[in-house]
């Protein structure tokens, strides 16, 4: 005999305000096996809680439905209260009757209505529910950050402290990421490279930080505290372990005219290269599209001059598979491509640069030398305008749609320090909005225009147009002076916005984490887990999960550490014990589930069954693995004979609620 | 704001919203006819959300636009200034009953040198009918 009790939540006004809850109370309590309904303002508080405990005490209920929030906020607490006061936690069902219910509908009458359906729906399926017990899985005591920027580093560095194995998968031949490529870092000036390299040196030298340079994932399987990715170690041509980054080879290497991608094009480097002197590892890789050896089988000077014998054009990418608890995403960002921006010249004027660019034309190891120089006759600027939200804040189609963040900092930090370097130089920024929210982050600004004389003039430049004389015309709006400016330039800046790395997709996927419209890694609250994806065991670090800075990275890169660390430390995981099981009578091994499964889940197996006429026969039949399964229900749609069923959710308790429904 | 007869049946017949501007004034940073102009791109916007509709109506302005569509092909929103200009004009024909160039004129002003191909060829454009 069934014993269920009902417990309606008023959520302040939140569901009392257009549900009339004492009448949901007094509805379902003419229920079929409901014993006891009471409504209550707050179900979550503790007293709220102590309710449902006296009354499952009280009543000896079998089973509890609470009408109140979704059962991803409070779930949890109302399955703890109930197994406090000894009932199976998960003879607990969630009506929701607020989000799906009460904040949708305006009318009070339609919306009690609704949420007596609900409720209705909810003790049907309480009725059928069977006490389920959750399995421990072990974990994993390993962790995997995708991504070697200062996002990965930090993060790698904070799991490796606590005694943790991390692996790092960069897909360049170092780590290091867009912080290796910026020359100076707000508000505070100092060099990139000076904070950075050290971060860098530490995770080489860490025992516990193992480095798959020049790798990629490959593909993920598995699930929280028991992935199993497989990597793929690009071919570098060059035997890491032989190598000893003395920089010979690509000394000798006669292919010079090889695009320097560290210097984002602006220079050559050879077809054999270190990509900059502080890399890790300090590796030589040989560029496959520029190697004559490679490419036609004449050359190899990098082999002759290589006194470790590192060098190997056999090379073929390998492939390994390692096993995780835990996985980090830290894939960055890289500045959009300015395709749909022609009015700004980029293509057509060297002197029409990015703000990365211009990092490197004013980093000591970029093709200046550090000094700053026009790209087109290397002549010294005295006019320099930069351009704001360069496809930032874009909902014509052309750009993005979010403002970058980092920009209106590092703009007001360039201007800063050209017009420290050569004061003779005039510098102009055209801004919608200047942002700078953070600590000191203003304060700098200010400093740009006040100590330092920047031009910071409120409207937008509409066209650059590259001049016979070498010049470039810009042509833009003053807004506060109510004019359209005419300035011959020497040089011209874009602010390009930001994008998420573009393998970002495909490893989501792999991750099965999701993703916002714009390619970021969605959170799993947006104020609460800012740092967990929704998908168990994936963790987001840095750009990839939205834009932010450098102190805003390293910060969250720690924060994802933290729950790296708070997961790896236990020893088992209690799994969900809503998984799926198959019924052997009724099988017909079709190998339906096994094909939908994500998780690799379902196996089949030969077993031997009696037959009505007293002989065996050998039938091939599914199999499920408790700890693989994740209950997503995928297999028990797909099989046609209804023999695959999910514990707690079953086909029989499914049709309960929908019968409840329609009644 | 007080709803503005003029200012729905210009939001209408452009059919631009005018509440996504965001104020950065790249379509007046590229108009090439701006020296020419009372009101520029980015003020017609702007006084087209005020209801200052009859200001732009009686402005020299309006004739001034070559609708060489810069301002729409570069506005980071999506606004369109250049069908907001058209409409002002349109508004200002339906007042006064006639066209203020005719399509048989057009032919003509193509044998001046002067004018910009541009020109005529927006001139086809609104005046076909």
């Amino acid at each position: 005999m069934q014993k269920i009790g009902v417990f309606v939540c008023h959520c302040g006004t939140n569901i009392a305000g257009t549900v009339d809850v004492k009448a949901v109370a007094e509805a379902l309590s003419h229920e079929p096996g409901v014993v006891f309904a009471a409504d209550y303002p707050y179900m979550c508080s503790e007293s709220g809680q102590n309710l449902i405990k006296d009354a499952i005490r009280e009543h000896g209920l079998t089973g509890v439905v609470i009408c109140s929030c979704s059962p991803r906020m409070h779930e949890t607490t109302f399955r703890k209260a109930a197994a406090s006061a000894g009932l199976n936690s998960y003879m607990v069902e969630i009506a929701n009757i607020r989000e799906q219910c009460s904040w949708i509908h305006k009318d009070m009458k339609t919306a009690t209505e609704k949420a007596v359906i609900l409720g209705r729906a909810a003790i049907a399926k309480v009725a059928l529910n069977t006490p389920l017990t959750a399995s421990e899985t072990p974990v994993t005591k390993r962790a995997l950050v995708i991504g070697g920027g200062i996002a990965g580093i930090q993060t790698a560095l904070d799991i490796a402290d606590a005694g943790f194995e991390v692996d790092i998968v960069e897909k360049e031949p170092t780590i290091g990421g867009k912080m290796a490529q910026i020359d100076k870092t707000f508000p505070t000036l100092d060099c990139a490279a000076c904070i950075l390299t050290p971060k860098m040196v530490d995770c080489a030298q860490n025992e516990k930080i193992h480095i798959y340079a020049y790798s990629e994932v490959e593909s993920v399987k598995g699930f929280v505290g028991n992935f199993t990715v497989g990597i793929k170690k690009k071919a570098r041509y060059v035997d890491e372990t032989k190598c000893t980054g003395c920089g010979l080879c690509t000394e000798k290497c006669p292919m010079k005219k090889t695009p320097n991608l560290f210097n984002l094009g602006l220079d050559t480097r050879s077809a054999i290269y270190i990509p900059f002197a502080q890399a890790v590892p300090k590796v030589a890789t040989i560029d496959a599209d520029y190697c004559n050896m490679l490419k036609n089988g004449r050359c190899g000077v990098c082999s002759k001059v290589c006194t470790a014998g590192a060098i190997d054009y056999h090379q073929q990418d390998e492939h390994i598979e390692e096993k995780y608890g835990a996985i980090v995403v830290a894939t960055g960002f890289n500045p959009i491509k300015l395709d749909n921006f022609d009015e700004y010249a980029y293509a057509q004027s060297p002197d029409v640069v990015t703000s990365l660019e211009l990092e490197r034309l004013m980093n000591a190891a970029g093709p200046n030398g550090g000094t700053l120089l026009r790209p087109s006759d290397k002549t010294h600027p005295h006019t320099i305008v930069f351009v704001q939200c360069v496809g930032s804040r874009d909902t014509s189609g052309c750009g993005k749609p979010y403002c970058s963040k980092i920009c209106c900092m590092y703009t007001a930090k360039h201007a800063m320090l050209i017009r420290d370097k050569y004061p003779d130089t005039e510098v102009y920024v055209f801004y919608i909005d200047v942002r700078t929210p953070g600590k000191n982050f203003d304060e700098f600004y200010r400093r740009a225009v006040e100590e330092y004389g920047v031009h910071y003039i409120k409207g937008m430049v509409g066209k650059v147009m590259p001049q016979k004389n070498g010049k470039l015309l810009v042509r833009a709006s003053d807004l506060l002076a109510g004019e359209q400016l005419k300035i011959e330039a020497d040089m011209v800046v874009l602010a390009a916005a930001i994008e998420p790395d573009k393998t970002a997709r495909s490893l989501a996927t792999m991750l099965t984490a999701s993703m916002d419209t714009n390619d970021f890694f969605t959170e799993a609250h947006p104020k609460l887990r800012p740092v967990e994806s929704p998908t168990a065991g994936i963790f987001l670090s840095g750009v990839c999960q939205g834009p932010k800075d450098i102190p805003e990275t390293v910060a969250q890169a720690s924060a994802a550490a933290a729950k790296v660390i708070g997961l790896l430390v236990k020893d088992k995981l209690k799994s969900n014990p809503c998984i799926a099981h198959a019924n052997e009578t009724l099988c017909n091994g079709c190998s339906s589930c096994e094909r939908v499964c994500p998780y690799g889940a379902i196996t089949y197996v030969d077993k031997e069954f009696r037959m009505p006429d007293r002989t065996t026969k050998i039938r091939r039949v599914a199999s499920v693995n408790a700890a693989v399964c994740q209950g997503c229900g995928a297999c028990t749609v797909a099989c046609p004979s209804g023999a695959m069923d999910l514990s707690g959710f079953s086909n029989q308790q499914i049709m309960a609620e929908v019968d409840a429904i329609c009644r | 704001m007080l709803t503005n007869r003029e200012k729905e049946q210009i939001l209408i017949s452009s059919g631009v919203d005018v509440r996504k501007c965001m104020r950065c004034g790249k379509c007046t940073g590229t108009c090439p006819a701006y020296d020419e102009m009372e009101y520029h791109p980015h003020e017609f916007v702007y006084m087209v959300e005020k209801g200052e509709i009859e200001k732009l109506m009686n402005s020299s302005s309006i004739y001034k636009c070559l609708t060489c569509f810069a301002c729409v092909e570069r506005c980071p929103r999506g606004v369109e200034p250049a069908k907001i200009i058209e409409a002002v004009r349109l508004a200002v024909i339906r007042k006064q009953g006639n066209n203020h160039i005719k399509a048989e004129d057009i032919p003509c002003m193509a044998e001046d040198d002067d004018t910009p191909g541009q020109l005529v060829v927006s001139a086809f454009r609104k005046y076909k009918k």
